[in-house]
Order: structure tokens, then sequence, then C-alpha cells
């Protein structure tokens, strides 16, 4: 159960390797904290810091693609730490393909998308039951207005935040509640070597805004929030500006 | 029996959760029983819901209301004593009671709770020094427990589960009814000594001197001031008025000595929240201004017990992230805890608006009671502020290290090591829940956050 100060007891990051989910747990971490279930492929090699001495970390392995293992997984979980406070759905891949490769865009969607939509509804059901409890979903905007260069992502970007902020509202009055949070450029492993765009932030900028927003219970966040201004004009840009501002 | 899924929180409006919400009267609960035990996560009973955390609400469970039934209030006026359904508020009780000059034996700061929450949290009020909390005049109460059964409990009967619920949060089972000892009063009136103290050390001095001799006493403690106003306080000293209090004050008063019809004067909207730094400031510096350097006169029931229920849903001013209301409670031996938590709260920046300070006296004897003899002090502050978390963790270890404890009925943001520093019989409070509770029927969010259960 989270505490009036919205400290969780409990964290279950999907993807527990990512940077931002790490950065997640750092800034979520208090006295109250007590288990942190780190979910990866693999597992055993995901190291994590800023937790406490006494605070349980249970590593679990978790595939993005075993769809129909995704509800038995959150089960096991609840059975064996209670009620599951905040739920972080960090895992994705970005992807090469630019569209040439057919069967590799198909797995990127599986990864991203239904991934998210199976492992999404299967920490629905469980915090449906405990009346309480938020998932914390890490979308993107490059979901909100795809781009040349990476379409693809885009779209399994777009998928995932629209099941987001669709399920936070079918959760509505359940006690149970969705965060969904758009970043722009974030500076981490998975886009080194990449040029860095307009507005780039830090993995502990995405963590504070996550913070920041379950305090005020938030069903969106942008990082920086200035990107929500941004895009409320550029989703509507016509375009052929659009394409000369994505170069 | 009626039935809804409903989102419940706290009067500090944090963390909600959602609960299938049952209003019935004790005694039609009996008839729901099958319907009850098949609940998933247990069952809860919630009052009016003025307790500021988590502890009547129970998410993916059952939240009981208890309505009062047919005759709800019943007065033995040779002995002094009434016995009243558990859902009836002191509202209620109260413009029943003391038109016959009767007084309830404690009241706390508002008159919206009910005569089970007062047993369940063990209410204080501005006597605990003098009359100590409300278990204290309990003689029986009625409790169904979690087999089904309805038992009557008295000290005698079951010693154990008796102050097992006495102080219990609810842990133990429904409080069905009530039965305790009335305070006799010949006025509606409080005859009212109020003094405006300048530092914190002198409102200790003075408290220390004159409680021996009052009745009431209570400090509203400025936390906003610092330097050499730190802790400034308007102390006020009472008792009950007598008719010979009336008579030298105003002879008015005497048509109808016990009159007592308190109106909400305004209810307060939606609103973001406004209990700003500068907006505290200046309210805390009207409070002090306000009040008299020091006047001895009359105050209404209202007035001088519960004066914030004159403003309905005062807690919305936190606006939507709402706020904690943090009590605590250190051996007099430990004052020096009590100056610092003081000190350091002023000069961090938090707005905490008038806050009360208050000398407890003898515990009652619940086990998970929360009067312990020494100083108590309790403070609002808005849950969103930034830096309030390790302040709080910062006085939680402060408080432990001194030998003192946290109330359940204010809690909303402490760590089980905590509650089980505070309440050392804590273990033996479990066991005995255990036995009247082997399934862990009875269950709420704070029981599961606590580790209570």
């Amino acid at each position: 159960m989270n505490n009036a100060l919205n400290q969780p007891q409990t964290i279950v990051v999907l993807g527990g390797g990512s940077e931002i989910a790490q950065a997640i747990v750092r800034a979520l971490a208090s006295p109250a904290l007590r288990v942190v279930v780190l979910a990866a492929r693999a597992p055993e090699s995901v190291e994590i810091d800023g937790v406490a001495d006494g605070v349980v970390v249970d590593r679990v392995t978790f595939d993005a693609t075993d769809h129909e293992g995704h509800a038995a997984l959150i089960d096991a979980l609840a059975a064996r730490h209670g009620d599951l406070d905040v739920v972080v759905q960090a895992f994705g891949q970005l992807g090469t393909s630019v569209g040439e490769d057919p069967a590799e865009a198909a797995r990127l969607i599986d990864v991203n998308t239904t991934g998210a939509v199976s492992s999404g509804l299967g920490v629905a059901a469980q915090l449906r039951r405990q009346g309480h409890g938020a998932l914390v979903v890490l979308s993107s905007v490059a979901g909100v207005r795809t781009r040349a260069s990476n379409f693809v992502y885009g779209a399994s970007k777009a998928g995932q935040d629209a099941f987001a902020t669709g399920l936070g509202h079918a959760l509505h009055g359940s006690g149970a509640r969705v965060l969904t949070v758009r970043p722009g450029f974030v500076r981490s492993q998975m886009t080194e070597g990449m040029p860095e765009a307009p507005f780039s932030v830090d993995p502990d900028d995405v963590a504070a805004a996550v913070a920041k927003g379950l305090v005020r219970r938030q069903p969106v966040v942008w990082v920086p929030g200035l990107l929500r201004f941004v895009f409320g004009v550029l989703r509507y840009a016509p375009g052929f500006v659009w394409r000369k501002i994505d170069r | 029996m009626n039935a809804q899924k409903v989102e419940l929180a706290g009067w500090g409006r944090t963390a909600p959760s959602a609960a299938r919400l049952v209003e019935s009267t004790a005694h039609d609960l009996a008839s729901s029983w099958p319907d009850l035990v098949a609940s998933p996560r247990g069952v809860i009973a919630r009052g009016l819901g003025r307790a500021y955390g988590d502890a009547a609400q129970n998410g993916g469970g059952t939240v009981v209301r208890i309505r009062p039934g047919a005759d709800p209030i019943s007065i033995d006026e040779q002995a002094g004593v009434a016995t009243v359904d558990a859902g009836v508020s002191f509202d209620e009780l109260l413009r029943t009671i003391v038109p016959r000059g009767w007084f309830v034996p404690v009241t706390p700061g508002t008159r919206f709770i009910t005569v089970g929450g007062a047993v369940a949290s063990d209410i204080h009020g501005k006597n605990h020094h003098a009359d100590r909390s409300f278990g204290h005049h309990v003689t029986r109460f009625g409790l169904l427990l979690a087999d089904g059964s309805h038992v009557d409990v008295t000290p005698e009967s079951d010693a154990d589960l008796w102050w097992a619920t006495i102080g219990g949060m609810g842990l133990t089972g429904i409080i069905t009814d009530v039965t305790f000892r009335l305070m006799p009063i010949e006025t509606s009136r409080c005859r009212v000594e109020t003094r405006r103290v300048g530092c914190l050390d002198d409102l200790l001095a003075q408290m220390e001197a004159n409680d021996a001799d009052v009745r009431y006493s209570v400090a509203w403690v400025d936390l906003v001031a610092t330097g050499d106003r730190l802790g400034r306080a308007v102390l006020q000293l009472g008792d009950h008025a007598g008719i010979a209090d009336l008579e030298s004050a105003d002879a008015s008063l005497l048509v109808d000595p016990l009159a007592f019809s308190p109106k909400t004067l305004l209810s307060v909207p939606p609103v973001p929240n406004v209990m700003s730094r500068p907006a505290v400031r200046v309210f805390n510096e009207l409070w002090y201004r306000r009040a008299p350097r020091h006047h001895v006169g009359l105050e209404s029931i209202t007035g001088f017990f519960h004066p914030l229920d004159g403003i309905g849903n005062w807690n919305r001013f936190y606006g939507a992230s709402g706020f904690l209301q943090y009590q605590f409670v250190v051996p007099f031996d430990a004052v020096d805890v009590l100056r610092t938590i003081v000190t350091r709260l002023a000069a961090s920046g938090c707005a905490s608006a008038i806050s009360v300070l208050k000398r407890f006296g003898a515990a009652s004897g619940g086990l998970l009671s929360f009067p312990q003899p020494g100083w108590t002090l309790t403070f609002d502050v808005p849950a969103a502020l930034a830096g309030l978390a390790p302040l709080l963790a910062e006085f939680d270890e402060l408080v432990i290290g001194a030998g003192g404890r946290h109330y359940l009925a204010k809690d909303a943001h402490t760590t089980p090591d905590v509650i089980r520093a505070g309440y050392p019989r804590l273990d033996e409070w479990k066991a005995i829940r255990r036995r009247v509770d082997p399934d862990g029927f009875w269950a709420s969010d704070q029981a599961r956050r606590l580790d209570l259960l």
C-alpha cells in the first residue's frame, strides 16, 4: 500500500535492466520500501543501487513476448509479495529497422506493443483485485507523431500509449490508476551514439517526473513538461512542415 | 443492506483505495453475514471517515458503515451512563444529551466522529491529563466477531479482548453499541481562560504549572514562527461553566442554560491547495493576534471544543493531493525532542497552520492505545510539500528514540518498524487478535501497510 506521501512498499519493474527504470526505483525508494522486483530477460545480470539493505530484491525472468505467461507471472508476484503498489512497464526496443524488414518490424511490435498489452492487462487485473496501485507506462513522444526515420518504433509506442491511456480510463473508479510517461530524447544506453534531439533529458529527469506525477495522481506526464505544448502543436502540423522539422 | 463499489480515503484525502461499501445497521448485519464472509480481502468498519490516513479503508475488500438502529441512544439518568449505537455521531449524541444536562466524558476536536470510532481509536481530548482517554469511561460494548457471533464484552468478561479492542482500530471485530459514563454539566458554556504565550519555553512551563488545576488544557502553537517567537502559542485552560458563572457573566444565558444547536457556517468547495507558506503565516499571525493577552470568559461548547466544525470539508483547503496530520507523544523527560521537532519544523519551510500541543496523563490500558504520559504535538502538512518525506522520517526516528509513539488514527505515512517500536505490546495484541480472528477476516489498508495482521 502506498502511504500518504505516495511512497510504495512494493515496486515491480518489467524490464528491470532499463536505466530509466532503475532511476525510477531510486526516486521512489524511501523507508517505506520493502520489495523491489526486477523482471528482465536475463535478471541475474541486473544490478541495482540506491536501495537500502533491508529491502528484498527479487529477480525474475521476464520475456516481453511470452504473452500467455504474463498474467501468471503477475499473479505469482502478488502471491509472493502481497499487494503490488507500483508496476513500471520499462521494457522496449528501439529496433534498427526503418521499414525494410517486415519480420523485424513485426518482432518490434510484438515486444513494444503486444507485450505491453498482455503484461499491462495482467497487471491491471491484479490492481483491480487489490483496489489500489499504479501502472507506470514508459511511452514516448515518438508515438505522438511518428517520424520517417523510426516510424515502426513510433508506431509501436503509439499503440502502447493508446492502450495505456485507454486502460487508465477503464480503471477509473477501481482504485487503480495508470501513469503514461512521454519523454522526449533520453540520454541512455539505448540511445547511445544517436544524435541528440532538442529537449533531451536524463533518466533521472524522467524518474523525478514520474514521482511527481504519482503524487499528483496525473494520468500523463511529459518530460520535459514543455513537450506537452510543443507536441500539442506538432501533432497537427501539416505534413510538409513535419517533414522539414524531422530531418 | 446496500452495497456499492467506491473509492475511499481518510480525512487527509491521501492514498485512496476502492472497496465494496456496505451500509447496514448492526442488527441487519447478522442476516447478511454469509455475503460478508465471501469478501475476498476481509472487512473493516468505517464511521464518518475522520481518521486521517488509511485506517478505515480496505482496498479490494469490504468496508461496512454501521448505521444507527431504531432507538440509538438510551440514557440511564440515575446511573449517569448511556448506551449508544456505534454508528451514532458525537454531533447527534451531544444534541441529545447536552440539553438534558450531560456531556461526553471525552471529546476530540470534532463532533463528526462516531461512538464506535471513539472506542476503536481510544480517542483523547483536552482533558486527557485529568480524565484519560474515552476507553477509560467505557463499561461495556457489543462486538460482532469474525465467526459471526455477537458478544457483550466487559473488562471482567474477557480482559484480553477488552484491551485489544479499545484502541484496536476495529481489527478485533465490529463494535455494535457502547455503554459509557456521562459527565454531568449545569450549562452548555465553558469558562475559559485564554493567554497569549510568547515562546515555547514559557509555554511548556505554564502548561506544567497549570495542568493539575484545570480539567481542560490545550495550546495552539504557531509552528511557522521562528527566532524569539519560536513556539509562540495561545494557551487555553477551561472547565464547564456552572449556573453561577452564567449569572455573573451574562444573565440572559440563564433563560436556557443548556442551549445547544451548533451550525455549519460554510462549506469549502473543491479548491487547489491554498495552504501555502505565506498564507499560513498570515493565518497564524491573525490567530495569534486575535487572542487576548489574558482573558477569562465564557465560550460555547462548539467554540471551545470544536472550532473547525463550523467549516464543512475544511480538508479541501489542502487541494487534491491532500494532507497529513502528524501526531506523536514523547515522555515528559524527552522534552528536548519536542523542542528539536518544533525548531526543525519552523526552519523547514513547512506550512503548518495552527498546531496543537497537549500534556497527556495516564494511559488507558489499551494495547494499541496511543496516549501515554508525556507531551503530544499535532500538526498538519500538505502531502505534496517538497522535502516532507525526509523530514518526517527524521521525526519518526527522534520520536521512537525518545520512547514515544505515533497515533494510528492519524498515521498515514510511517512504517511497520516505527509502529512496532512505539507499541511494545504489539505481539501480545496480535496473539489476542489471532484468537478471535484466526483467518484474518478483519483487515484494513493501514493494517496491511503497517503489518498489524
